[in-house]
């Protein structure tokens, strides 16, 4: 149930504090700097792999493209039961019901895209529908776009009413809501983004649909984690980030995870609270699993390509 | 559960050999001291004695000075620009390319965290190497003129020992200049690596003299008879000895002395990005910055909001190894320095402010002391008005923008200030009130070799960086 928010949506926004551009690139270039190493390497990899949104979201996508990605979610790694299984599969909303019968009993989440996905330049009605499709069919997790045109032309309350109905629609299945960042442009507008979609309801809030250069950054996903630490100060409810697009490298993974711990806090290490959209990243995760593990890199032919 | 803390992820000291001993650097060689006094320069992160150097008498200062003298006339000021400029490209390069050697040692002598050598002091050190070669030989362009001074006496402090090095010795060799420079008496080491750098680089015999001691030894040197210019960096109090000594010669002189800076967050400021700034601000090289934000003037309209989110802040802040990539703030440098740090945050609390430090474990061994933070503070106490040079912070309230600038101002420095408004306007009219020589505007202890960087009033006079920075070494 959304927020009430007193007095006008626009006041409240332009409210917030404003973001630098330099301060906050700075902090995350710093943090950035961390030095994760033997041990603590060791449990941000496995940490990574159990926050992956293994995602599958392109035109030529097939049911045996997405059975073999379910299968990858489950076990990762075939050679190694140690490796745990990744949050939730990622898939376009035709997919839902070969995804759910290959996901059952796994306890790996599902997660499908909606309302029009990756533009959203789409009615409400037709956004709305997808939505209730989506859920039907199995998803657990529905990742919404927001109207990125309504937003720019300051129609904050289209963008928050096309929230809160979604989220009606979603009943009991977690809805992500993606900011596509790389349309917003400016860290001021990413922080308003933020509190608008968790006033309105968003249990995770999404920096990119992967569709959009640049997608997640550092710097974003730092001020996005700002919001909902603050967010929880202010109201005490908890919610996620999910940062997606552009990380492929366990270095990369790692960093996300040092930002979680130093600007949101341990409550958020937990894949029920941050989450890893990626396609490719898991591969890099377990190469580098297995060579703290050995000692040795094996070749890229040692991981499926699915 | 802790499923995600960091491992300890030390940087190795192998890197580094330290020589037992060190003589004196005159004339292009390691020469041994004819004084007999010996200084044992210790690691502040363990009481651990590293090496012992030679203190210079005054017979050997002569010796240096006499070297200095010799490569002024017969060899480094007859060099045309574009010589003494390749010879400052090469110390450059192989500054950047012993940059992680240099940065472990001087971690070692200094306490600071590698992190901090690694990514600030060196990175500057070389970049001052490399922007006053290339003004080596355009100083007929410079509208300071194109003659040197002749040989100048530096002596640096102990908080950024190379990068003080080079703030001295890159402009004034520039000029055409030749230096006998005294490092401070607890960090000496990258110094004598430096004089080594000076060895390979091929750089003449007598350009750069390096003589090590203590009070008594830089005392020598800038009351020397044949310094033709005086620089020093350090305390307000041995600068006003030193201004006492060279007045009434012909010495030019340069101070670069200590700060109380004000760091002025106004109620519009980008909260998050400020409590970055104030806390780089005063807890960077563990407050042993002349140019540090150590009083936090904050309006009162959000002091309430602001100040959780500073102590939230500071309790991520990680103490301990300075050889760890990850530790935040290293040890205090000295025994001496980590008493007088002890004693004012003892006055601040007899004084009535109220100090908070985060719980984090101290090491056993060597100086520490954890980040503080006062409230409660009038402009009367003692740990607003005097220099601390520590991780201790003053945290002071203001109403209008009139109000800031004059606590602000209210001091008898005027080295630094910081200012953090998302308003343009509130901005310069805030920065073109201040008497400080460096104002940051949305952020704090930036620093950059283009930039000329020096203070009003008590923060002494001269700029160094920059065009300006020539100016010292030019007549």
């Amino acid at each position: 149930m959304p927020d009430t928010i007193p007095g006008s949506l626009r006041a409240y926004l332009h409210g917030l504090p404003g973001v630098d551009e330099v301060g906050v690139q700075r902090r995350a270039a710093g943090l950035a700097t961390r030095s994760i190493k033997t041990t603590a390497k060791r449990q941000a990899i496995d940490l990574a792999i159990r926050m992956v949104d293994l995602t599958t979201l392109e035109g030529a996508d097939t049911p045996g493209k997405v059975r073999a990605l379910a299968a990858k979610a489950v076990r990762p790694d075939p050679a190694d039961p140690s490796v745990p299984s990744v949050a939730a599969l990622c898939v376009y909303p035709d997919m839902i019901s070969t995804a759910a019968r290959a996901l059952a009993g796994t306890g790996v989440g599902l997660a499908s895209v909606a309302t029009g996905f990756p533009a959203g330049r789409t009615s409400l009605e037709v956004k709305l529908s997808d939505t209730a499709t989506a859920v039907e069919a199995g998803a657990s997790e529905i990742d919404m776009v927001i109207d990125r045109g309504a937003f720019l032309a300051g129609d904050y309350a289209k963008v928050f009413d096309e929230i809160v109905a979604v989220k009606e629609q979603c009943g009991e299945a977690h809805l992500k809501v993606i900011l596509e960042t790389g349309e917003l442009v400016t860290y001021d507008n990413v922080r308003r983004a933020s509190w608008l979609a968790l006033h309105a309801g968003a249990d995770f809030i999404k920096t990119s649909t992967g569709k959009v250069t640049p997608a997640a950054t550092l710097p974003v996903t730092l001020v996005m984690l700002e919001a909902v630490r603050d967010y929880q100060a202010a109201t005490g409810r908890q919610a996620g980030v999910k940062p997606a697009g552009g990380i492929r490298t366990t270095k990369d993974a790692i960093r996300y995870l040092v930002l979680v711990k130093e600007i949101a806090g341990d409550d958020w290490l937990d894949p029920a609270w941050f989450r890893l959209g990626a396609s490719t990243l898991l591969n890099d995760l377990l190469m580098q699993r297995t060579k703290l593990g050995t000692g040795q890199y094996s070749g890229p032919d040692y991981y499926t390509i699915d | 559960m802790e499923i995600f803390e960091y491992a300890p992820a030390p940087e190795s000291r192998a890197i580094v050999s330290i020589r037992p001993s060190y003589d004196l650097f005159i004339d292009g060689e390691f020469v041994a001291a004819e004084s007999d006094r010996r200084i044992v320069s210790v690691n502040p992160a363990d009481e651990e004695p590293l090496s012992e150097v030679a203190a210079a008498g005054d017979a050997d200062v002569d010796r240096a000075f006499a070297a200095a003298r010799r490569a002024f006339e017969r060899v480094w000021s007859p060099l045309p620009g574009a010589e003494r400029g390749k010879y400052l490209f090469r110390i450059a390069r192989i500054i950047q390319e012993r940059a992680r050697e240099l940065a472990v040692l001087e971690s070692l002598d200094n306490g600071k965290p590698i992190k901090e050598t690694r990514d600030v002091d060196l990175p500057l050190v070389a970049q001052h190497f490399f922007y006053y070669a290339g003004w080596a030989d355009k100083l007929a362009h410079t509208g300071l003129g194109t003659r040197p001074l002749g040989v100048a006496a530096q002596v640096i402090p102990w908080n950024f020992p190379l990068l003080m090095l080079a703030w001295k010795v890159a402009p004034a060799l520039a000029a055409g200049n030749t230096v006998v420079l005294k490092p401070a008496e607890t960090t000496p080491l990258t110094a004598l690596a430096f004089a080594e750098i000076c060895q390979e680089a091929g750089l003449p015999p007598g350009v750069v003299n390096i003589v090590t001691g203590a009070g008594d030894t830089g005392r020598a040197v800038v009351s020397h008879p044949e310094a033709d210019k005086v620089a020093f960096t350090g305390s307000t109090e041995v600068g006003r000895q030193i201004a006492r000594a060279v007045a009434g010669t012909r010495k030019r002189l340069t101070l670069e002395l200590g700060g109380k800076g004000a760091n002025i967050v106004y109620d519009d400021a980008a909260v998050d990005q400020a409590v970055e700034g104030i806390v780089s601000g005063i807890f960077f090289n563990q407050g042993h910055v002349c140019c540090a934000g150590s009083r936090l003037l904050v309006q009162e309209s959000i002091a309430e909001e602001l100040l959780p989110r500073l102590r939230a802040r500071i309790e991520l802040l990680r103490l301990g190894d300075p050889l760890d990539k990850n530790t935040d703030i290293g040890a205090i440098n000295s025994a001496a320095q980590l008493a007088r740090i002890r004693e004012l945050a003892a006055a601040g609390e007899a004084e009535g402010a109220t100090g908070w430090s985060p719980a984090c474990p101290l090491p056993e061994r060597g100086y520490w002391f954890r980040p503080t933070v006062f409230t409660g503070v009038t402009q009367a106490h003692r740990i607003a008005r005097e220099e601390i040079f520590g991780p201790v912070l003053s945290v002071l309230t203001f109403r209008t923008p009139e109000e800031a600038v004059a606590k602000a101002n209210n001091t008898p420095y005027g080295l630094s200030a910081g200012v953090w408004t998302e308003k343009g306007s509130l901005m310069l009219w805030t920065a073109s009130r201040l008497r400080a020589g460096v104002v940051w505007s949305n952020t704090f202890n930036v620093f950059d070799p283009a930039s000329p960087f020096g203070g009003y009033k008590e923060s002494g006079y001269g700029r160094e960086g920059g065009l300006l920075g020539l100016e010292a070494y030019l007549g």
